[in-house]
């Protein structure tokens, strides 16, 4: 039964990159720019839990939502005080500056971290679940891989119901979807995407203290794995939660099919890239991406 | 902020001195005065590219004029944000129907309250609006971007009432729909007027409409104030019923009169 074992990490794999993905369409919903230091800002959120934790010795899950919380703070004010303030300029420009941006988190964080890989240990940290044991070998399940799923699982619920239930939620959406007519209802536009802003920083960070004890350690460069949910993003159209996160676990599981099933080498250079090879099939077939809104929204 | 006292009829609630507004290097407001009285619909007409909505951007906040100020209950609101504005009292209802597509006709209209916090005045409202809009509740767990053109105007309309504002500006709630409905819309307007005690500034083509449902009209022409007059007076005069009512004229003098009688300001 070891399809199963590649499915779990499959699943568990797409939902880091899901949340992930989220995080790019919120703040693309809001304001159509694409914030390309997305993962640096997941990496200074897993070096803030490890600082708590590892350094300062917080237990994991007060480090944890301390690190949540001023990974979200400083999301809110990373637009507050830069990207705000650009609002208006070329895309391209807005582009280079969160490339540029997200250079610097990581050299900054090289500098204070250094470049060596580092962990915090998690409660769970290295269990394993077995399901079948015979004599040929036995199925086991990384509770770290599935502490992900639920992690996922509850985040997104929470997020829906946010969005859906609350006042300020619906005003996110509103601003979303026309931000002029949202200045019309006296809504604080400019805070509320602030708060996009912070929201989608923390759920990066959860994304990285979900996946820190599955990969064991991390380095600054742990943020590169952005492009690939970036693609997870573009699958499911860039516009649709729904579909960022859909795009992560198709993603996801292709990766650690391609990584068991493929002959040899092929597993081992294919799989890294299978989700990108993904993007451009769905590119070819549906410019849109698989869950594009029809509507065009007004800005 | 300073407090500027009203200095001309009595207790404008809006009063309008000496705008300039630009697009870049384009003055599309050339130093513009109207005053809103409380409890008044005014109206300004104009053909297409005359400045109605820039006048309208320019109260609200979406644009900062360069020059003159924008006085509302006393305090001068010129410059500031939108979403302040609206805090204040005033809903704007732009042309062209921005509803909130994937939001629901009801969230929709919670989202017009959005900066209130009476939440049980709020749920009295909204069935305030449903009375003046059955349709929007018949259609209240209906995606707003599937309503039709006439309805979406609704749905602004009753939208911007939900804040309670104590001025409304209208920008051309009559565009692209059908006499009847355009008929029906007015009405209701002057019903949210009397009954509700809601001061409009509206901003029409349809001139014939708006002069028929504002007490005050001012005719606004490439960027200036050309007329202004009780309405009643302004249906009666040759250069509206010529230019804007469409009635045609033994056309002695082709030019516009106001522009030989030098009513520039
Ligand atoms: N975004 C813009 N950039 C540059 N010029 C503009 C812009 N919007 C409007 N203008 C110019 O400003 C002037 C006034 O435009 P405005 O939209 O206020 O007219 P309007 O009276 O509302 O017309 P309509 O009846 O067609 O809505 C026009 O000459 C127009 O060309
Ligand atoms: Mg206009």
């Amino acid at each position: 039964m070891e399809l199963i074992q590649v499915l779990v990490a499959g699943i568990a794999q797409g939902c880091v990159y899901g949340l992930i993905a989220l995080g790019f369409v919120l703040i693309y919903k809001a304001t159509e720019q694409v914030n390309f230091a997305q993962g640096d800002i997941m990496m200074l959120g897993m070096f803030a839990a490890f600082t708590l934790i590892a350094i300062a010795g917080f237990p994991w899950w007060l480090g944890a939502l301390i690190g949540i919380a001023i990974t979200g703070l400083f999301g809110f004010c990373l637009d507050a005080a830069v990207l705000r303030r650009i609002i208006g300029q070329p895309q391209f420009a807005v582009i280079i500056l969160t490339i540029a941006v997200g250079f610097i988190f990581r050299s900054v964080a090289g500098g204070v971290w250094g470049a060596d890989p580092v962990s915090f240990d998690t409660p769970y940290g290295g269990m394993v679940i077995t399901i079948d044991e015979n004599e040929t070998g036995r199925t086991v399940l990384d509770v770290a891989e599935l502490a992900i799923i639920l992690g996922t699982v509850v985040l997104v619920g929470a997020l829906y119901a946010f969005f859906r239930f609350t006042r300020i939620g619906v005003a996110m959406q509103a601003s979303s979807q026309n931000q002029l007519a949202a200045y019309y209802m006296g809504i604080p536009v400019k805070y509320v995407i602030s708060l996009i802003w912070g929201i989608s920083a923390a759920v990066s960070c959860i994304a990285g203290i979900l996946l820190a004890p599955k990969i064991a350690t991390f380095d600054p460069d742990v943020g590169f794995l952005a492009i690939t949910a970036f693609a997870a993003a573009v699958i499911g159209g860039f516009g649709s939660l729904p579909g960022a996160v859909l795009g992560g676990l198709i993603i996801g599981i292709t990766e650690q099919l391609a990584q068991a099933y493929l002959p040899g080498e092929y597993a081992r250079s294919i799989a890294p890239v299978s989700g990108f090879i993904i993007m451009l099939v769905v590119l070819l077939i549906r410019p849109d991406g698989l869950f594009a809104q029809i509507q065009r929204k007004k800005v | 902020m300073a407090e500027t006292l009203p200095d001309s009829l009595p207790d404008p609630l809006l009063s309008v001195r000496n705008i300039e507004t630009y697009y870049g290097p384009i003055m599309a407001i050339r130093g513009v005065s109207l005053d809103v009285p409380k409890g008044r619909i005014v109206t300004v007409l104009g053909a297409n590219g005359a400045g109605k909505t820039t006048i309208l951007k320019t109260i609200s906040g979406v644009m900062d004029p360069q020059k003159g100020s924008v006085t509302f209950e006393g305090a001068e609101i010129q410059g500031r944000d939108p979403d302040w504005v609206a805090r204040r009292g005033i809903a704007h209802v732009p042309e062209g129907r921005e509803v909130f597509p994937f939001l629901t006709v009801r969230e929709n209209l919670l989202m017009g309250a959005f900066a209130r916090s009476d939440r049980a005045a709020v749920a009295e409202d909204l069935d305030m609006v449903y009375g003046y809009f059955p349709i929007l509740k018949e259609r209240a767990e209906q995606q707003a971007g599937y309503l039709s053109g006439g309805q979406q105007q609704m749905l602004v309309i009753a939208r911007a009432l939900m804040a309670r504002p104590r001025l409304m500006l209208l920008d051309e709630p009559s565009l692209g729909l059908s006499p009847l409905l355009v008929k029906e819309i007015f009405g209701i307007v002057r019903r949210l007027n009397e009954e509700q005690g809601v001061t409009m500034l509206l901003v029409e083509q349809n001139a014939n409409m708006a002069l028929q449902t504002a007490n005050y009209g001012y005719v606004l022409e490439l960027g200036r104030i050309v007329m202004d007059d009780e309405c009643g007076r302004l249906l009666e005069s040759d250069d509206i019923k010529e230019f804007y009512l469409g009635v045609k004229k033994d056309a002695v003098r082709g030019k516009k009169r106001w522009r030989r009688k030098k009513t520039w300001r």
